[in-house]
Parts: structure tokens; sequence; C-alpha cells
């Protein structure tokens, strides 16, 4: 018998006794239900005042964010931010189709290159799937069009939301997620890596100090756009 | 803590792996040869001098002369350090804060990134998770995500909760090329079925060690292994066996403060006491203080006796003792005695003070 079969005799002896088919019936049932546990009331609010959560919580937990109306108007909004913070203006660029079409020629100081992160990137900027008001998280995707080093690597992580991707729970990015990517079975086809970052990288190992941009970015700058 | 609980690095190192922690605190106690002495913050105990002469002592490339004295540049010196092993590494290994049955996916949550880098960047990401870390759905694991991140930090969610499910796909343009899950019973499974099963629940935030006053006072390592507070006391004597683990779980004072702050509800002391009771059944205590109980245990049942008994001694020692006010030493109570001093008692017992005020 190989080590996991003893694992498995072992687990279905305590717990499934004589009733294995029943129970693994019950286990199927279990998992395709896909039945949310108690939700916190706080996030379940009209579009609006959970875009003000969303901001209140992301800025809490030390994300910076510039709400901004037009998305012809975020590689400006970008251009503006890396110039008040003194940052480099080359920045590694996700080569998603939406956030490329937004006009970066207007911003010719800004030197763009798409694709994933190298280690020697300052500036990364990515666009989200979904962000989640309760706590202020943005939820990322792995993919050819948002690679994950993007929002890893750089110092600097700049993450493109539009305004009606804002969620109240993580169980209502889930439900998203399962919508676009129904995968075999009604089973949701999920990306390499779901990254759900909420601030900064950060620790607190040294003297219970917290201190900004342990292996992560040090910078987390939100750019919402309503339309 | 999985790693270290099967002593994967000494592993490692024996058949020429060079694993290096991530996780700044990890790296802290891997650098000073040191098991770690909190499950959330394994660097708890050291200051930031020692730190620095950890890091002068490893880091030898680096100039003698550099300032290493405050919080920042230590981490500025461990990250730049801890970046450039990120990118040569060729595999990566994290454990699993849960398994999702559901997609086959595992989770990972840190404040610092490490986890991330170390499965984005090498070639292979192997995860190294337990059996008791299995949650049904995406739905689930929202819900105790939730309770983790407030119950070990305070915060509101960590900043890095991370789900990966395989390989990078074939048009990804980052990601390991391999994914490999291994799941560790270690013992677990024996407690299915048993009143320890609620233990299984753990989901290893280290609010019971936070708030318990026996692991304030002597701190992790003197839990002697790798999970300590109330959390280890439960837990330890299952993976390693009672016998090699029979003081951990008289090391409470049972004032329930760790099953109150639990967020998955496991009666820590109940199951302490009932470790507790099967020491006495397997006669694993040492036989003075098996008598001592059954002593104990006879009067205790005869009221009469019991009040003479306490009022005796209470006068005999209350007598002895009364120009120090402290026993040095005791008859057949050396061991206690030897760490601290036995204060006398003051000449009348609890109950007939308790007697007289009524
Ligand atoms: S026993 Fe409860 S409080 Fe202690 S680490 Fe586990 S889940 Fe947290």
């Amino acid at each position: 018998m190989s080590a996991r079969e003893e694992m498995l005799g072992r687990i279905r002896g305590a717990v499934g006794k004589g009733r294995a088919p029943d129970a693994a019936r019950a286990v199927d049932a279990r998992l395709a239900a896909h039945q949310t546990n108690l939700i916190p009331a706080r996030s379940q609010l009209a579009p609006e005042a959970k875009i003000a959560l969303f901001e209140t919580m992301a800025r809490e937990a030390s994300a910076t964010l510039t709400r901004i109306s037009a998305s012809s108007d975020v590689p400006e909004a970008i251009a503006r931010f890396l110039k008040q913070e003194n940052l480099p203006s080359r920045v590694a660029m996700a080569p998603d189709s939406w956030l490329g079409g937004l006009g970066w020629e207007k911003q010719p100081l800004l030197s763009i290159r798409r694709g994933r992160a190298e280690p020697s990137d300052d500036v990364g900027v990515t666009v989200a799937f979904a962000a989640i008001a309760e706590t202020g998280t943005l939820m990322l995707l792995s993919g050819p069009d948002t690679p994950t080093t993007l929002n890893l690597l750089p110092e600097t992580s700049i993450v493109v939301l539009r305004a009606s991707q804002v969620v109240g729970a993580y169980e209502e990015a889930w439900a998203q997620l399962r919508q676009v990517r129904n995968g075999e079975g009604g089973v949701v086809a999920m990306p390499r890596t779901v990254n759900f970052v909420t601030g900064p990288s950060r620790s607190a190992d040294i003297e219970q100090q917290l201190q900004m941009g342990a292996h992560g970015p040090r910078r987390l700058h939100i750019v919402l756009v309503d339309e | 803590m999985v790693a270290e609980e099967i002593g994967l690095n000494d592993y490692l190192e024996a058949n020429g792996v060079e694993p290096v922690e991530t996780d700044l605190g990890e790296y802290i106690i891997q650098l000073r040869h040191e098991p770690p002495s909190h499950i959330i913050a394994p660097a708890i105990h050291v200051n930031k001098e020692e730190v620095a002469d950890a890091f002068r002592a490893a880091h030898t490339h680096l100039p003698k002369e550099r300032v290493l004295e405050e919080a920042p540049t230590l981490l500025a010196e461990a990250r730049k350090i801890l970046r450039e092993k990120f990118v040569a590494a060729d595999v990566g290994i994290t454990g699993a804060n849960f398994l999702i049955a559901e997609t086959g996916s595992t989770v990972i949550v840190t404040n610092e990134g490490n986890g991330d880098l170390t499965q984005t960047l090498p070639k292979a990401h192997i995860v190294l998770g337990s059996i008791e870390k299995v949650v049904p759905t995406l739905e689930d694991a929202a819900t105790i995500l939730r309770l983790l991140a407030r119950s070990a930090t305070g915060q509101e969610f960590s900043v890095y909760t991370t789900f990966s499910t395989g390989p990078r796909r074939a048009e990804d343009a980052d990601g390991p090329g391999a994914f490999h899950v291994v799941i560790l019973d270690n013992g677990r499974s024996r407690m299915l079925g048993t009143e320890f099963q609620e233990m299984l629940r753990c989901i290893r935030c280290g609010a019971c060690l936070n708030h318990c006053p026996v692991y304030g006072a002597i701190g992790g390592h003197a839990y002697g292994w790798v999970y300590p507070g109330p959390m280890g006391a439960v837990l330890t004597p299952w993976l390693v066996g009672l016998e090699e683990a029979r003081d951990l779980p008289n090391a409470s004072t049972f004032c329930g403060k760790c099953e109150a702050v639990c967020p998955m509800r496991i009666p820590l002391p109940k199951l302490m006491r009932r470790l507790r009771e099967q020491e006495y059944e397997r006669k694993l205590s040492p036989p003075a203080a098996r008598w001592a109980i059954a002593l104990w245990a006879f009067a205790a049942r005869r009221p009469a006796l019991y009040r003479l008994g306490a009022s005796l001694a209470a006068q005999i020692l209350g007598a002895l003792g009364r120009r120090t006010g402290r026993f040095r030493t005791l008859p057949l109570a050396q061991g206690w005695t030897a760490g601290r001093d036995f204060p006398a008692p003051q000449g009348r017992s609890f109950q007939s003070l308790w007697a007289e005020r009524k």
C-alpha cells in the first residue's frame, strides 16, 4: 500500500465507516453548491457607497488612490503620480488590450515596455480583475495579458481599476470569476495564480516595528476610473 | 511551520541543497540557527542589535563599516540579499494555509510577499501542505481567511493572499513550469474520530499564544519544538507522542483565555485536561507526582480530613516560615523550589478564614 492509500484509508476509517458511497455523494454535492457562509454586512451597499468603502479601506491599508472620471485620462494620471513622487518614468506594463488602448502616446515622457516585469524594473502597471470593498483588496489574475511579476517585483506597483469592478465581499468576486471562467464540469477554470493584494508589502519581524516594502512593492497606487 | 515539523532544511542541507528562508523572521532565525519562538512572528525574541550581528556574520561580502543600527536599514539589507536569492533559486518551496478541494488550489498568506516571489520566479513550485488544511470551496476559504488575518495580526486582511493552481499556462509570461503538492499526515489522521479532531480546525493564527499567560512568561522556545503555546500543548503530544511531550499539557493555568480568543472555537483547555488524564492513566507522570495526586484525591473526598490537614499544614508552615516569610527549599518539592521560593502561609487555612467571614 502506498503512503497515500494508507493515509486515505485511515481517514475513511475514522470518518466514513461503512457509508463511503453516500459520503462521496455528499462531498460532491457540497463542493458543487458553492454555498456562501456568513458575509459581513458592512460591504453590502449601494454601488457608490461600496466604491467609497473600497477607497477608505485601501487607504487604510496604506495604498494610495486617485479617482478619475475618464479612462482616457489614465496615462496622464499615472505620469502625474510618478512625477509627484519623484519616481522613474520607465514603466513595465501589462500587455492587456484595454489598458494598451488608453492613449499612451500622449505621454511621451513615459517610456513603456510591455510584458512581464524583470528584477530591474522600478514601476509596474497592470489591471485588476475585481476589487473587494470590505477590506480594500485588489483581485489580480495571472495570464498572458497580466503577468504576476508586474505586481510583485517593482518597488512601485500601479493597478488600474474600473469602478464597475468593485464588489462588496470576496464571495461576490468568486461568483464573477466562476461566471467568466466556467470550466469543465462546472468547476471554475482557475488561472495559475489569483492574487488578493491589500496595500503594499510590509514586515514587522524586527522588534514588531511595522515597515513597508519587505519583499514586494514599497508603494501600491490604485487608479480608479469611473467610466 | 510544516517544514520545521519535518526538519526539512536540515535534510536538504545534508543532501547538498541550500535552503534559504525568505520570510524576514524565518531568515533571521535561520541565520541564528534557532527554532522559531512564535508561529506568526518567528523571531519575536530577537532584538535589532542581534539581527545586526547575525547580518554582519552572514553577509560578509558587504563593507564592515556599514551602519546597521535601525530596523529600516536592516530590512533594506535583507530585501536586497534575498531578492538576489529569489532570482537565482531553482525551486521555490512554500507552505499552504489552505488547500481547496474544489479546484485543487493551494493558498498562501503573507504580508511581505515572500511567498509570491518564492512561487513565481523559480522554475518549479513545491507546496508543503498537511491534511487538515483542506477546505471544500473557494467560498469556505473566504470565510476562514477573514478570521485568519484578524486573529493573527489584527489586520483587516493580510497583504498577500494567493491562490495557486497548477503550473504556468502555455501562453503565460511568468510563473513556474512545474507545480508539485505534498500533503503530509504525520499523525494527524489518528486524531480523526477522537475528541482531538477539533484541533484539526486550527488555522495557526497564533491568537492563543498571544493571550496565554504561560507563553508570555516562558516564551516559545521553552515548549521545545515547533508549535508553542496552547495550540502546541495540544498538537505536539499527538505529533511526537505524549511520552515525549507530557509536560506541555501541564503548562497551563486553565485560565481559559486561549479558548475565548480562538477564532476556530477549539476547546483548548478541555483538550489539555484530557491529555493530562491520559498522562495519568498511561502512568507517564513520575511516581512522586502520582502519589501526591492520589493523596490529595483521598483527602479531597473527606472534607473533615481535608480541613484538618490544610489547617495543620498552614499552621506548621506558617510557624516555620514566620521569620523570612518564605522557604528556599521544601522536602518533596525541591524541583519546584529550585527555581523560586515558596511563600510561607500566614498560619490560617483558606477554609477557616472563609468560615469566619460568612
Ligand atoms: S488554536 Fe485557535 S487561536 Fe490557537 S493558533 Fe489555532 S486557530 Fe489560532
